[in-house]
């Protein structure tokens, strides 16, 4: 017989959680009283509820395993929202459970009440509140069940207090299994629309697999690398689809999208035939759509149908797990009578190579001496050479990260694509460093961004967590400031920071190395010496210039090959 | 285009705001809504009338039964099917208009639920079209209050929603 509050807990335990990002508070004082009472589960005290959801969410991604929260009612509970947005946007398992005032004050705008139900409901994929505390096992189970199953997503569960009152005992037992009826995610795809797939790649003149997330989650990078180089066809990713297959490799062309390579979108428009693959055609990679890749026949593999033609109206729609899906290609492309025309293909990647050549990553060195912020990624690939875990903040200094570093392994490019959500890099790379205390995680971010969770620093002092934030500071907002130069005729509102700490000082406030770069000759040296202090959290201040653009970026309401090349240059 | 859309729903707290919260943020339309439990109370029937094109329509069913609390989806407006709508509606009537609206109601069907001396109520039952023919033919002016219940509707033949 357990408590409410022991139930679940123990539930946590029996589900095999590692951690538990949270912060206590009135009404989740039950459930953290039976949380000090055991060891199993640990938790981590965070300085602000936001950065708890983020920290369980950079936990989720690179572990692949479901992120858990503990929060308390009201304030503490609505400071998790940003949170669950950013999980849910990227279609990452987390399950955030809330405390809730007492049943019967419900409704009554008691102390430190909210609606967590209604609010979080458009931000969730299911959300849970316990009616009667022997339903507490089971409620948990499901709660991990819907959020790693099929499309993965955050589920929160809501605790009214008096549903874990110590002394309050109930026969304890964690389901084995659940079951949902109206919950089914799909097991495999569609056989006669998979062969119509592979008949549609094997005769393509000029081919194209775009992927994205999806892979990621579904864990199917081995599968795609395996086809993608049975037919050795060039291959795209969007921001969240990195890593899932070498960055390397021959065949992979980049980044496609807004800020993607010239080769991947010139090579997207221009193609006869594109496979989707777990990629959901974000306005961010299709420009406009309406102008997308004119000549296309496009197949589409993705485990929720809502994903499939929501945007742009595919040809050939596969609802089903990728890994699945893939294998059953890998499978026909082998046995296929027809084999990809080898002259088409070689003029293909003839062409495609000349595009690369013609933008290729280049950016111009100042004449002024100020570093650039490309400078600055490609040192960080330089010294780690993707054995690193990177997590970033939103702007600029991300997709400079996506461009110029290059990932082998899925699961190690940990970025908020979906909802931006600046204030995420920091936390995220706390919950990896937790897990994988061995590793190198390091944090691109901007002196904007990073302020948005800065408070953390107080957690990695009292866990001693050794994360590496490099700091790509151009002194303003530099993605928001792009945009007033190319829009607003250079009328940076509200654009810049006029007010910035010291940021050295500040981390050795916490007990944490600064360190600050403002010389091009200094950045090699003393990011090498950040990197190798294992131990510690060392906070890597650049100056770079803040007068610096991200390129290429594609013209707004265009097609894909419209980009700006440079300041000056355009397609 | 208008369409019925027949779900079968979790009888449970919390999953109706689900499906109308779903509507509003996607800037999808709801029409009418009408939901009671069914004969076995563990599940709601709801009905609910949209209008957008297919592409639309086709993402609102796919974002429905993406609902966990969603058993199943049927789109009544693709096949035959039977809807009917409720109307209690209080009109005026008196002096000569009291005969002549009395043979409005029995022309449409319709039945006086509750009479004084210069006011019926009638109950009219059908398709949505049928209850806007009897306002128009009452006319604006005589017509003191309407409710209706929003469509219930069934496809005919042997089709079912049913687990």
């Amino acid at each position: 017989m357990l408590s409410g509050a022991d139930m679940l807990v123990r539930s946590l335990q029996d589900q095999g959680v590692e951690y538990i990002y949270g912060y206590p508070g009135g009404s989740a004082l039950h459930i953290y009283d039976a949380v000090f009472r055991q060891e199993k589960v640990k938790h981590v005290l965070v300085r602000h509820e936001q950065a708890a959801t983020h920290m369980a969410d950079g936990y989720a991604r690179a572990t692949g395993k479901p992120g858990v929260v503990l929060v308390t009612s009201g304030p503490g509970a609505t400071n998790t929202i940003t949170g669950i947005a950013t999980a849910y946007m990227d279609s990452i398992p987390m399950v955030i459970i809330s405390g809730q005032v007492m049943s019967h004050l419900i409704g009554g705008d008691a102390f430190q009440e909210t609606d967590m139900m209604g609010v979080s409901r458009p931000v969730v994929k299911h959300n849970l509140s316990i009616q009667d505390p022997a339903d507490i096992p089971s409620v948990i189970k499901k709660a991990f069940y819907i959020a790693t199953t099929g499309r993965p997503g955050p589920v929160v569960i809501d605790v009214p207090k008096d549903m874990t009152t110590p002394g309050e005992e109930y026969p304890y037992e964690y389901p084995a299994e659940v079951e949902i009826r109206s919950y089914n995610p799909p097991v495999r795809g569609h056989a006669g629309q998979i062969r119509k797939a592979v008949e549609m790649l094997l005769k393509a003149k000029r081919p194209m697999i775009y992927t994205g997330g999806g892979v990621v989650l579904g864990g199917a990078s081995e599968q795609l690398i395996e086809m993608t180089r049975a037919l050795g066809y060039p291959i795209t990713q969007t921001l969240m689809g990195l890593g899932s297959y070498p960055g390397s490799d021959r065949q992979f062309i980049g980044m496609l999208g807004m800020h993607g390579t010239y080769e991947a979108n010139m090579a997207m428009h221009h193609a006869d035939a594109i496979l989707a693959i777990g990629a959901r055609f974000d306005d961010r990679v299709t420009n406009n759509i309406a102008k997308f890749c004119p000549d296309a026949m496009i197949a589409q593999i993705d485990i929720d149908p809502s994903s499939i033609s929501k945007t742009v109206q595919v040809d050939i729609p596969i609802v089903g797990p990728v890994d699945s899906v893939l294998n059953e290609m890998i499978g026909l492309i082998k046995e296929s009578d027809i084999q990809p025309d080898k002259e088409n293909l070689s003029n293909w990647w003839a062409q495609i190579d000349e595009w690369a050549k013609h933008h290729g990553g280049r950016y111009l060195t100042n004449d002024k001496g100020l570093m650039k912020p490309q400078q600055v990624i490609q040192c960080l690939q330089k010294l780690t050479a993707g054995d690193v875990y990177v997590t970033t903040d939103v702007g600029q200094h991300q997709m400079f990260a996506a461009q110029y570093l290059s990932f082998e392994e899925p699961n190690r490019w940990i970025t908020s694509g979906g909802l931006g959500t600046m204030g995420f890099g920091f936390p995220a790379a706390m919950g990896i460093q937790l897990s994988f205390p061995d590793e190198t995680v390091v944090c691109v971010t901007g002196e904007g961004s990073i302020q948005m969770n800065i408070q953390e620093l107080s957690t990695c002092m009292q866990y001693n967590i050794p994360v590496k934030i490099l700091n790509i500071n151009n002194q303003s907002l530099g993605m928001v400031r792009q945009w007033q130069d190319m829009n607003y005729e250079s009328r940076h509102s509200n654009s810049y920071m006029e007010s910035l700490p010291d940021f050295i000082k500040l981390a050795e406030a916490y007990g944490h190395v600064g360190m600050k770069i403002e010389k091009i000759e200094d950045l090699e040296p003393m990011m090498k010496k950040a990197l190798a202090m294992k131990d510690k959290l060392v906070f890597i201040d650049v100056y770079v210039d803040p007068s610096e653009h991200v390129y290429p970026m594609q013209v707004p309401t265009a097609s894909m090959r419209d980009m700006w090349l440079s300041k000056t240059e355009r397609t | 285009m208008r369409h019925i859309l027949s779900i079968l729903l979790e009888n449970e707290a919390g999953a109706l705001s689900r499906v109308v919260g779903l509507f509003s943020q996607r800037n999808y339309n709801i029409e009418t809504l009408t939901v009671a439990p069914t004969e076995d109370p563990s599940l709601s029937r709801l009905t609910l009338t949209t209008s957008g094109d297919d592409r639309a329509i086709e993402q609102m069913t796919k974002q429905l039964n993406k609902l966990i609390e969603v058993v199943k989806l049927v789109n009544l407006s693709e096949g035959e099917h039977i809807e009917r709508d409720l109307m209690l509606i209080k009109v005026k009537a008196s002096g000569a208009q009291r005969a002549e609206i009395k043979r409005c109601a029995d022309i449409f069907r319709g039945q006086i639920v509750d009479v004084t001396s210069s006011i019926y109520t009638i109950q009219l039952v059908g398709a949505s079209s049928k209850l806007d023919a009897f306002i128009e033919a009452v006319g604006d002016a005589n017509i003191l209050e309407t409710v209706r219940t929003g469509v219930s509707g069934l496809a005919r033949g042997e089709k079912v929603l049913a687990l």
